[in-house]
């Protein structure tokens, strides 16, 4: 098996077929047994992007633009085409995605079937909502025409529906007006979870792009960067943009010990104390303030061969204290991260039936893994997220159990009803077994 | 702008390729053997800002059909200026050694049908004297090993006809590239197991692309091949013939 087929956060390790589907035309040509599933990019942190024993349909190759209107920005494409090729054809010609999320290095295919989430959640809602349609190729050869009015249950279901009821083989995405590649960005420093929720409440009236970095490593779990941003209006396009273009790869895996408690604090500090004032404003690119960890690719090697876990859940807006509970369990377990994001969602509801984002305030996390105590100490906080009638979010996850899986989204069973016969992931079995 | 005739257009290697010409908007003719796929790319190649892109699809192998084809693409985009030969087989070199028809079959695909092409293509530069003929052959075609040496035979008769070819056509201006490309890792490698050496398609246009407009005569791709080869082409024959390569 070719290890290039791995999960974001290389863990767990399975192995299983690779089979690339390239024409979007021609019928799908499954194995005589085991399950298939659609596999893009692998920008998937966890288990849903796998499947073990089985088959995967690499859709890379399904990368062809079919139209795109420059009046309008209706964009037709193949659902194995990235974010950022999208963003290369469409940004030139005064066309943004609609939402993004903090990598560009997804298929739109991916990106429908996590309903991905970006900065602008309070003004946009998920990616979902801007899928006017898309074509599923079902395992029996059918083709359905999913739109909110035809087929609309499998709209619903494929719309977060972890890419297992059936192939997508293109979508029509809404693009977003814009006039240049520069953002207003401002980044104001918080000293506690208080003030991050009144500056949050405060730039969601003035910035279209909001989230936060938080400490969550020290003593001073809870403070952290402010980041908002607007795209900047046709009057404002600079008569010179200096663009950024240097990318860096991440040449090999770091060994183990080297993230740990103290470098991951000292890590928190530093970027901390970077900023010298207490908000910055300025024009930025694009590109950076997206993605900043665009620019080192295969940062995931940062966390060794071991790989990591992603953790990312939403819990309702009115209840900060469970925020500060989380990060101060997180403090006092030891075992740091240090790419935690912060920020709020609007009450925007996604078509999507097994969708993530939902109003209230989402937090993101990185763990190296340290072993039993790392799986432990997140089921200790599925269960403080789970009882604060929040979810955890499964294109992130490689551990959740059944059990709280299904308590957190009780359509699941709903949603299975659609799931095709043929397909399946590691994810899937994992939590209904 | 230029008037770009591919052939084997639904290849990896010539769809990437066919995306950088599209990027600057040049107009493009694709030949294939599958209607429905060049569909596909020649709407793609149209939203990435192509002037034009038609296709017609044609089996390569009925030899037959290459003039008509040369004129249809010649009366769509009111003339032709460069032409890229992208298609080809990896032939099952084991089914080759046992039975000669099958042998035959992949040099008919791999180079007699690129003769055939070249002979009216070649005359028609010649007589408008200006145009680049480039050509994708391999790194295989550099020495025979037990391998593959029916498609390695296939590739370096394709080299040597294409430097003869550069030869004869250089007084009347025109450029002939023959393009030898290491391991791509493409749908027709799936099934090979990748290490180091592989290279993406969309590495390999890019160095096509460069080759093209710079008149290139000969290029490795990625350049490092040229290494590689001058090396496999000086081990002296007695060892040679012992290693399993």
């Amino acid at each position: 098996m070719p290890n290039s087929y791995q999960s974001w956060g290389r863990f767990p390790k399975v192995s299983q077929n690779v089979h690339p589907v390239r024409w979007r035309k021609k019928p799908l040509t499954l194995p005589d047994t085991n399950s298939v599933l659609p596999y893009g990019l692998g920008r998937s942190y966890g288990d849903v992007c796998l499947n073990d024993g089985g088959t995967l349909l690499a859709t890379r190759n399904l990368n062809h633009f079919i139209d795109f209107d420059k009046e309008t920005g209706l964009l037709r494409c193949e659902a194995g085409v990235s974010l950022a090729e999208i963003l290369e054809l469409c940004l030139p010609q005064g066309w943004f995605l609609p939402t993004t999320p903090g990598t560009k290095f997804v298929t739109v295919g991916g990106a429908i079937a996590n309903d991905v989430h970006g900065k602008n959640h309070h003004r946009a809602g998920t990616y979902g909502r801007h899928i006017l349609q898309f074509e599923l190729l079902r395992s029996n050869g059918e083709r359905l025409l999913c739109t909110p009015t035809s087929n609309e249950q499998y709209y619903a279901a494929t719309i977060s529906g972890l890419g297992l009821t059936g192939l997508i083989t293109w979508a029509e995405i809404q693009l977003k007006r814009v006039y240049h590649r520069a953002m207003h960005s401002e980044s104001i420093q918080f000293t506690d979870l208080e003030e991050f929720f009144d500056i949050s409440a405060q730039s969601e009236q003035d910035y279209e792009y909001t989230m936060a970095w938080v400490d969550c490593s020290s003593q001073n779990a809870g403070r952290g960067i402010f980041f908002c941003g607007n795209h900047i209006t046709e009057e404002e396009i600079p008569a010179k943009w200096q663009t950024p273009s240097r990318t860096h790869t991440m040449p090999f895996d770091l060994p183990g010990f080297v993230l740990n408690q103290w470098s991951v604090s000292a890590f928190n500090w530093a970027y901390y104390k970077k900023q010298r004032q207490k908000s910055i404003k300025k024009l930025t690119d694009y590109d950076p303030f997206f993605y900043p960890l665009d620019a080192i690719l295969q940062w995931n090697r940062l966390y060794g061969k071991q790989g990591f876990l992603q953790y990312q859940f939403v819990v309702p807006y009115e209840d900060h204290k469970i925020i500060k509970d989380i990060l101060q369990t997180i403090a006092a377990s030891g075992l740091s991260s240090f790419l935690a994001v912060l920020k709020t969602f609007g009450d925007l509801v996604s078509p999507g039936m097994l969708s993530f984002p939902r109003k209230g305030v989402t937090l993101a996390l990185d763990f190296p893994i340290k072993g039993a105590s790392t799986f432990e100490l997140l089921e200790r906080l599925d269960d403080m997220v789970r009882e604060a009638k929040g979810v955890v979010y499964p294109c992130k996850d490689a551990r959740l159990s059944a059990r709280n899986f299904q308590a957190y989204y009780p359509q699941w069973t709903e949603f299975s009803k659609y799931i095709d016969p043929r397909f399946s992931s590691r994810f899937l079995r994992r939590v209904t077994e | 702008m230029r008037k770009i005739l591919i052939i084997g257009a639904t290849s990896a290697i010539a769809q990437a390729t066919a995306k950088l010409f599209a990027e600057k908007h040049h107009a493009l003719f694709l030949v294939g053997r599958d209607a429905d796929k060049l569909e596909t790319i020649a709407a793609d190649l149209k939203v990435r800002g192509a002037h034009q892109v038609d296709y017609t699809a044609l089996d390569l192998n009925e030899f037959d059909k290459h003039d008509s084809m040369l004129e249809q693409a010649n009366t769509s985009l009111e003339g032709l200026d460069t032409i890229l030969i992208a298609h080809g087989i990896l032939d099952d070199q084991k089914a080759g050694e046992q039975d000669y028809t099958k042998a035959e079959q992949a040099l008919r695909t791999n180079f007699l049908s690129v003769v055939s092409l070249l002979t009216p293509i070649a005359n028609r530069f010649e007589k408008q004297r200006y145009g680049c003929i480039a050509v994708i052959s391999s790194v295989a075609g550099d020495r025979g090993r037990q391998s593959n040496y029916i498609y390695a035979t296939a590739k370096g008769a394709l080299t040597i006809f294409l430097q003869g070819l550069r030869n004869r056509l250089q007084s009347a201006n025109i450029c002939v590239l023959t393009i030898k490309p290491g391991f791509v890792d493409t749908p027709m490698t799936a099934n090979f197991k990748k290490g180091a050496l592989w290279a993406k398609p969309e590495a390999i246009a890019r160095g096509i692309y460069r080759a093209i407009e710079n008149r290139k005569n000969t290029v490795y791709l990625p350049g490092f091949w040229w290494l590689i080869m001058m090396i496999i082409r000086h081990i002296p024959e007695p060892i040679f013939k012992r290693m399993k390569l």
